[in-house]
């Protein structure tokens, strides 16, 4: 029981990390990225290919994965994205970062084939043994890769000028670019940054877990209640549903049944929805756009 | 004037296509009689009838559901079930049990109704998405449905040749349903009500329209079709899974085919299907390669999104109306009143021939 609440902070503290990245593309830009899950797979196949073929350790390899998600990113952006019309934006958005992730979903498939993988390395089989649970290294090192990287972000959203104009444009794109915010140019920005932290998710995914190219669409659904949970475009609410949905979802996996735990992740979507529209932690005004 | 005459002979010529239309399908099977021909046709008619059902609540109220396949999945279980539970043997009666599906789906559709309604635009679709989820675990956990191991669904034994024929003729009463649905919910007073809540919700409820009631009928309603598709699905297949029946690309499909084809209009879905599923069909024949084809399918996907927003049919007309009302009229004003008229779907009315 113990475990299960230790074993859920650290994992929704990994999950917390790449649904940040999701919360801040919508908050930004008003659009929901549905190929985040996709994405922290393919930074997954990223690390994968450096440790396996070239023999770079997990975590050295983030300094070439993060940047090269950030590029993805930012190309996907500008490529696609931006050229979406503004009617009916966030539906379109969702529609055709959905297209991007089965896009990428097939080019995966190509690459990889259907296969399950799973990233390697000394730490990911060993584990802490402390005051009578056991703590996999690898949940460690996440959880800590994962607190320093949201400590980045909120450091960069609230001591930077750059940070301040992704808050600006948070709160009003119009007011924003009136103040001489370059929106468009912080929208790319914010999307590349919201798909970079995907890397160093997946990294920590695909070590605990084994994946092939479909496990995007079971991270996207947990991603996207988490979010929804949190309140669209709050960090910190993406913070608390996250872990607030692991630890429940562990629990449920130890008193019940390990089958049943997703179903209850996705019910308990549905049931705070019900009472409170706007999720757990999310601004009332959010119903009447 | 000139636009009375016009829209009368335009009716005349719209008649004329339907009928065209309709002869076109009824003969076709008895045209192309390889089995491969007919049963990529089966496919298509599935998801005409599951596009154009999609199309009568998403595209009339702007509310995206990216959760139908709960819906075709529950259709497709419910027949399932039925047919193995009451010891049903193979045969014409068993399609009998398709409208069973459909009102089963149809049962299924008003809690998940009252639950995703509540909210609205993102909060929508995620919502749909995550209901949608659940009864892919329901499907996978339950007892009922024999987890992932599926449901074996009793086979006729028609002859290989003919095998296809009644699939394809019930299907075909099926599009032929959801579309007459789709006809009469635009027509409707309901329907008007609906395209109100597309332009402004708010003001629609200040204005007096039952909005809550209102988007719960259309979306019960749409989830019908949808749960027949589901059911002939399953009975053509002879088997179900829980992947296959509870589909996220099933929700992917009808959003692009809709959207393909021309959201809020009538021909809109039924085109988009029947070009987009005919082809994949084809594809997955020719190359049997399921990772190229997503690729394809979604570099398409893309192109449709960024080109034809719009979609063919809306884009088509506006074309034809702004040609015709120039060559007719070649003052200002009665071009900007063709293409207002256009602007606001009005066309859409229209346009409902097949092609």
């Amino acid at each position: 029981m113990i475990q299960a609440i230790v074993d859920g902070v650290l994992t929704g503290g990994v999950y917390a990390l790449m649904a940040a990245g999701l919360t801040l593309i919508f908050g930004v830009m008003d659009i929901i990225n549905v190929a985040q899950g996709i994405f922290v797979v393919l930074g997954a196949y990223l690390s994968y290919v450096l440790s396996v073929h070239l023999g770079i350790d997990l975590f050295v390899g983030l300094l070439v994965t993060i940047p090269a998600m950030f590029l993805i990113g930012v190309v996907v952006q500008w490529v696609f994205i931006s050229r979406l019309g503004t009617r009916e934006r966030t539906a379109m958005s969702i529609l055709a970062t959905y297209a991007v992730a089965i896009m990428i979903e097939g080019v995966l498939g190509l690459v990889f084939s259907d296969n399950y993988v799973q990233l390697n390395a000394w730490y990911v089989t060993r584990s802490y043994h402390v005051f009578g649970f056991y703590l996999a290294y690898i949940y460690v090192f996440g959880f800590i890769l994962a607190a320093v990287l949201l400590g980045a972000i909120y450091l960069m959203l609230y001591r930077t000028r750059f940070g301040a104009s992704v808050r600006a444009s948070l709160q009003d794109r119009s007011a924003a670019r009136l103040v001489g915010v370059n929106v468009d140019r912080v929208a790319t920005i914010t999307f590349g940054i919201g798909v970079a932290v995907t890397a160093a998710g997946g990294m920590v995914f695909g070590a605990t877990n084994s994946f092939n190219p479909n496990t995007g669409y079971d991270l996207i659904s947990r991603l996207l209640t988490i979010v929804i949970l949190g309140g669209l475009g709050s960090i910190g609410g993406a913070l608390g549903a996250a872990v607030f949905m692991l630890v429940l979802e562990d629990i449920v996996a130890v008193v019940w049944s390990p089958v049943w735990a997703p179903f209850v992740f996705f019910g308990a979507l549905v049931v705070v929805l019900s009472i409170r529209p706007t999720g757990l932690f999310g601004r009332s005004s959010a119903r009447a756009q | 004037m000139i636009r009375v005459s016009h829209s009368v002979s335009t009716r005349n010529l719209k008649t004329a296509g339907l009928a065209a239309a309709i002869a076109v399908l009824a003969v076709f099977p008895l045209v192309f009689t390889n089995p491969t021909v007919t049963s990529i046709a089966v496919f298509t008619l599935l998801f005409m009838a599951s596009a154009t059902a999609w199309n009568a609540f998403s595209g009339y109220t702007g509310y995206i559901a990216l959760g139908h396949a709960a819906f075709f999945g529950t259709g497709a279980y419910v027949f399932a079930i039925m047919t193995t539970h009451l010891n049903m043997s193979a045969g014409s009666s068993l399609f009998a049990l398709v409208p069973v599906a459909g009102v089963g789906a149809m049962v299924v559709a008003v809690p998940f109704g009252l639950i995703a309604l509540r909210t609205r635009r993102h909060t929508f679709v995620v919502i749909t998405i995550a209901v949608f989820f659940i009864f892919q675990q329901l499907a996978f956990n339950l007892g009922i449905t024999q987890g992932s191991s599926g449901i074996q669904v009793p086979t006729p034994n028609w002859s290989a040749w003919t095998f296809n024929n009644p699939f394809y003729y019930v299907s075909l009463g099926i599009v032929g349903f959801a579309a007459a649905v789709s006809y009469f919910l635009r027509r409707s007073v309901l329907g008007l009500q609906l395209l109100a809540i597309r332009e402004d919700e708010d003001r629609a409820r200040g204005l007096g329209v039952p909005a809550g009631k209102a988007k719960l009928v259309a979306f019960v309603l749409s989830s019908l079709p949808v749960g027949m598709a589901g059911a002939v699905y399953a009975y053509f297949l002879g088997q179900i899974f829980p992947q296959f029946a509870f589909n996220p690309l099933f929700d992917l499909s009808v959003a692009l085919m809709t959207l393909f084809g021309g959201i809020g209009t009538i021909a809109g879905p039924l085109l988009g299907a029947l070009v987009l599923e005919s082809l994949q069909q084809y594809f997955t024949f020719q190359f049997s390669n399921g990772d190229l084809y997503l690729v394809i399918y979604g570099g398409l996907f893309l192109a449709v999104l960024l080109l034809l927003p719009r979609g063919v049919i809306p884009t088509t007309t506006d074309f034809i109306a702004r040609h015709r009302a120039r060559r007719q009229a070649p003052s200002p004003s009665v071009d900007s009143v063709a293409s207002a008229e256009s602007g606001r779907g009005g066309l859409a009315i229209a346009s409902r021939k097949v092609r």
